[in-house]
């Protein structure tokens, strides 16, 4: 799965998760809870929707590694990589 | 005849549009069915029914604004013809029958018809007036003047009041928005809504009343769609009125207490280490757990202030304020908070914080909140003081979870704590029992396996 369909995924279930947000407008780097106004209750709907797309359990102690599009891209690149290794 | 009223959502709802129906004449429903959605301030609601029955007609349209109390359906038998089962319904939310704010939906008597204590304005004596000298720009005014004429939308500096120094009292009021009864209540309420002038509007009802019909056709076609900034703004109206109501009314006490929080986290951190996504447990479901918990031993916390004083709650059903992006504030209930496991709980919220988002609420949860609980979670403040929601009592407010130096033993540390405040109704409770109950939230909280 390359980089960019792994952005397409995270930006489809932010989409979901969050139909009140301008998901084409957020910038990928800036913290998500600043820009989107994310709370817990999006964030664990973001963890949920990510890992029934695409089979990774970020577990709680990766939350940080989710707070802005960049860096979730990178993260569940590398988790999915594991997977495979 | 049984009629399904537009239900009561809120202490800040004067009227709905109704958007869709999903049934239709001659349909059966059952108790708890999702008959239609209702646009309101708050968003468009899932209007639920509380009786089995069969729809004989349809009496608001789609399009219709109708105000609180006014009919939406005519109901028959349901089939099989229980005959009693709308009598005998002794859960029914008492708030979709009785709208929990029914004064101010019906209009006050006006004229002759409400006779009036002869002589001096006996009701004077009974209606506390602020004994402060009057500021200048200031009106003195009793409470119930001032909240009827609230209602009525009368600014109390052209009531000219014949209380104590001139202080205007409720007959002030009532004879003041007394001089134009030939509109109907639902033409006011429609010329209010999009601020139409009706001085020039001929009555076409009996004796020249004016009503809906004559009032209608003036209503601007792009008003009947609302668009968002409208949406901001009705949602904004309703805010301030609800709240305006509650500082007006509700005497407010305040305490605090800081809860240690390393047990609860450690907890949550072990339990949702070992769950997948989908199961994972909010922190905000603890904090919900532990007030619903505490709650069923504070009666005086948890229920509804109406015309005929308290009423304790019988079950603990907790409102949990959800912030709007871009603005905005909506209290749904979570019902019997109290019993649900803490995952079942958590799902809950989880869906209904995301229903609330999307405006896809059902109207049980705009009525059935006992106490409300607002958490800013952690990007929010270390502190909140609320404001209670009426008709309930109490509104409990949670910080975020900060690091505190903590003193016990005879020594100092550094612990994750949190603030937990009380916004209590000095109507119904006093600081002493209050602060009984934060500290249960806080023992519960510090005891997580409890909850």
């Amino acid at each position: 799965m390359s980089q960019d369909d792994i952005r397409g995924t995270v930006l489809d279930v932010l989409r979901r998760v969050a139909p009140d947000v301008d998901v084409a407008g957020l910038d990928p780097a800036i913290d998500l809870r600043e820009q989107a106004d994310l709370d817990s209750v999006d964030i664990l709907n973001l963890v949920v929707g990510l890992h029934q797309a695409l089979g990774v359990d970020v577990p709680e102690t990766d939350y940080d590694e989710l707070t802005s599009v960049d860096r979730a891209v990178s993260y569940l690149a590398s988790r999915i990589n594991e997977q495979r290794g | 005849m049984r009629e399904y009223l537009m239900p009561s959502l809120g202490a800040d709802m004067k009227d709905g549009r109704v958007v869709e129906w999903f049934v239709g004449p001659g349909d059966s429903v059952r108790r708890g069915d999702v008959v239609g959605v209702v646009d309101t301030a708050k968003g468009a609601i899932e209007m639920e029914i509380w009786e089995d029955a069969t729809i004989e007609e349809i009496v608001a349209a789609p399009g219709t604004k109708v105000p609180v109390g006014e009919v939406l359906l005519r109901l028959g038998e349901p089939e099989g013809g229980a005959v009693e089962a709308a009598e005998a319904e002794p859960e029914s939310p008492e708030s979709l029958e009785t709208p929990v704010e029914p004064a101010s939906e019906v209009p006050p008597p006006r004229g002759p018809a409400e006779p009036q204590p002869p002589g001096p304005p006996a009701s004077s004596a009974e209606e506390p007036i602020s004994p402060a000298a009057p500021m200048p720009g200031l009106v003195r005014a009793s409470p119930a003047a001032r909240k009827r004429a609230h209602e009525l939308g009368i600014d109390l500096a052209e009531v000219r009041g014949s209380g104590p120094d001139g202080a205007v009292v409720l007959e002030d009021v009532l004879a003041a928005g007394g001089p134009t009864p030939h509109i109907t209540p639902l033409a006011r309420r429609i010329a209010e809504t999009h601020g139409l002038d009706l001085s020039s509007v001929k009555g076409t009802g009996p004796h020249g009343t004016i009503t809906r019909d004559d009032v209608e056709p003036l209503v601007p076609e792009a008003a009947h769609r609302q668009e968002p900034e409208g949406r901001q703004r009705t949602m904004r109206d309703a805010i301030a009125a609800a709240m305006a109501r509650s500082k007006r009314e509700i005497p407010h006490y305040y305490l605090e207490s800081i809860a240690d929080m390393r047990r609860a986290e450690a907890w949550l951190a072990a339990e949702n280490g070992t769950r997948p996504p989908e199961t994972r447990i909010l922190p905000v479901a603890l904090l919900l757990k532990a007030v619903a918990l505490s709650a069923r031993d504070y009666p005086e916390v948890n229920g509804h202030w109406t015309e005929d004083g308290y009423r304790p709650a019988s079950a603990v059903h907790v409102g949990l304020a959800v912030a709007l992006r871009g603005g905005g504030l909506i209290a749904p209930a979570l019902r019997d908070t109290d019993a649900r496991p803490l995952d079942e709980l958590s799902a809950a919220i989880t869906d209904m914080v995301q229903r609330a988002r999307a405006g896809r609420l059902r109207s049980s949860e705009m009525t059935d909140a006992t106490l409300t609980v607002s958490s800013l979670g952690e990007r929010g403040v270390e502190t909140v003081i609320g404001v209670i929601y009426p008709p309930q009592v109490a509104l409990v407010g949670f910080g975020r979870v900060v690091e505190r130096p903590w003193a016990e033993d005879g020594l100092l540390g550094v612990r994750r704590t949190v603030s937990i405040t009380l916004a209590g109704d000095h109507r119904v409770s006093d600081g002493h029992r209050g602060g009984l109950f934060l500290r249960r939230i806080a023992h519960l909280l510090a005891h997580p396996e409890e909850l």
